[in-house]
């Protein structure tokens, strides 16, 4: 009852418990923060605007995002994953969601930014649906904790629309 | 003679019994391991509840040995959600998030694009042969939550088994010769 196997054995499961309670009650302890994340979008320009060869529409844009995501961070997050996203439907999708841009943010200092950024990923439509089409702008983020259950969540912008005509 | 056989045989039966127990308490251990992975699978939907990070596809986010807990749920897919798939031919799921959704109108049914975040590309590399958009059907969950270096346990017992074999001889030699 007293040897050293019995006594490793007793330490090692109280250590894991411990352990699996503290990294329960920290994932808990994100529920209390208080969160208001802001973000402005701009189109800056549209820099091409063509019908592929294989019949899919392509948008190249530049854009200028604005935004201030320091209050998400708690001290239980790594990172907070951001990305932009055009959202948009078509006769044949009820939705379409394109990400154009991505960023990692690593700590609360650069969770407020500007940036003027052309898109990271090719806005490639199933189809050729987008002249004039309306579409909405969507910053995502994702907080990823030290530990825990992960969140999402995101502001939508709308108003945005591409050109009638190719160029 | 008559006694000392008498002895002989007592103590042979006790030491049955005393085996008999410890096999039932072994497979008891092991059956209510398993009871507990099944329940699991049907509490979060999908066939693998935790799975261990491989790669670093997803750094500094998910590092190589952390686990991810799964959930699936019949809400649809949308981007920038971290999904957990198998592609026809390989049998390690992967573990992306999705850039890029489109859904059908009456149908539900949906091309999902992904990409790690620490890739440069996305994943069409990594699909069947033709392949240029993942459906529902490939996905197995959704990562919910995680749990950082828990998972280097798995990864050392399966890239140098013979852990496993002394890990697992240990334990046995352990029931054998407990006492209680």
């Amino acid at each position: 009852m007293h040897s050293f196997g019995y006594r490793a054995n007793a330490l090692l499961t109280f250590a894991v418990t411990a352990l699996a309670f503290i990294c329960a009650i920290a994932s808990f302890s994100d529920k209390f923060s208080n969160q208001n994340p802001s973000a402005e979008i701009q189109i800056l320009n549209i820099n091409r605007f063509k019908k592929q060869s294989r019949g899919n529409d392509e948008v190249s844009l530049t854009l200028d995002i604005a935004a201030d995501l320091q209050s998400l961070f708690t001290w239980n997050t790594k990172q907070i994953f951001a990305f932009v996203a055009a959202e948009y439907e078509t006769p044949k999708n009820s939705l379409n969601q394109v990400s154009l841009w991505d960023a990692i943010i690593p700590a609360k200092e650069n969770a407020k930014f500007r940036i003027q950024v052309s898109n990271k990923y090719r806005f490639i439509d199933q189809g050729h649906n987008l002249r004039g089409k309306e579409f909405n702008l969507t910053l995502h983020w994702h907080v990823m904790p030290k530990t825990g259950k992960m969140f999402a969540d995101k502001i939508v912008m709308s108003g945005y629309s591409l050109p009638d005509a190719y160029r | 003679m008559g006694y000392i056989g008498e002895t002989v045989d007592s103590i042979k039966s006790i030491k049955i019994r005393q085996l008999l127990t410890q096999a039932v308490t072994l497979g008891m251990i092991v059956t209510s391991a398993l009871i507990i992975w099944k329940a699991l699978m049907c509490v979060t939907g999908t066939e693998s509840p935790v799975v261990v990070v491989l790669s670093g596809s997803m750094e500094p986010g998910f590092k190589r040995g952390d686990i991810l807990f799964l959930h699936m749920t019949k809400e649809p897919i949308r981007a920038g959600e971290i999904v957990v798939f198998s592609v026809d031919g390989r049998e390690i799921p992967i573990v992306h998030r999705a850039i890029k959704v489109h859904e059908r109108k009456n149908t539900k049914e949906v091309d999902v694009l992904t990409k790690g975040d620490n890739n440069d590309i996305d994943d069409i590399g990594l699909y069947a042969e033709g392949q240029m958009w993942l459906h529902r059907h490939h996905i197995m969950g959704r990562a919910v939550g995680f749990l950082p270096y828990v998972g280097w346990v798995t990864i050392i017992m399966t890239e140098k088994p013979i852990i496993k074999y002394i890990l697992i001889g240990a334990l046995g030699l352990l029931v054998i010769t407990s006492k209680d």
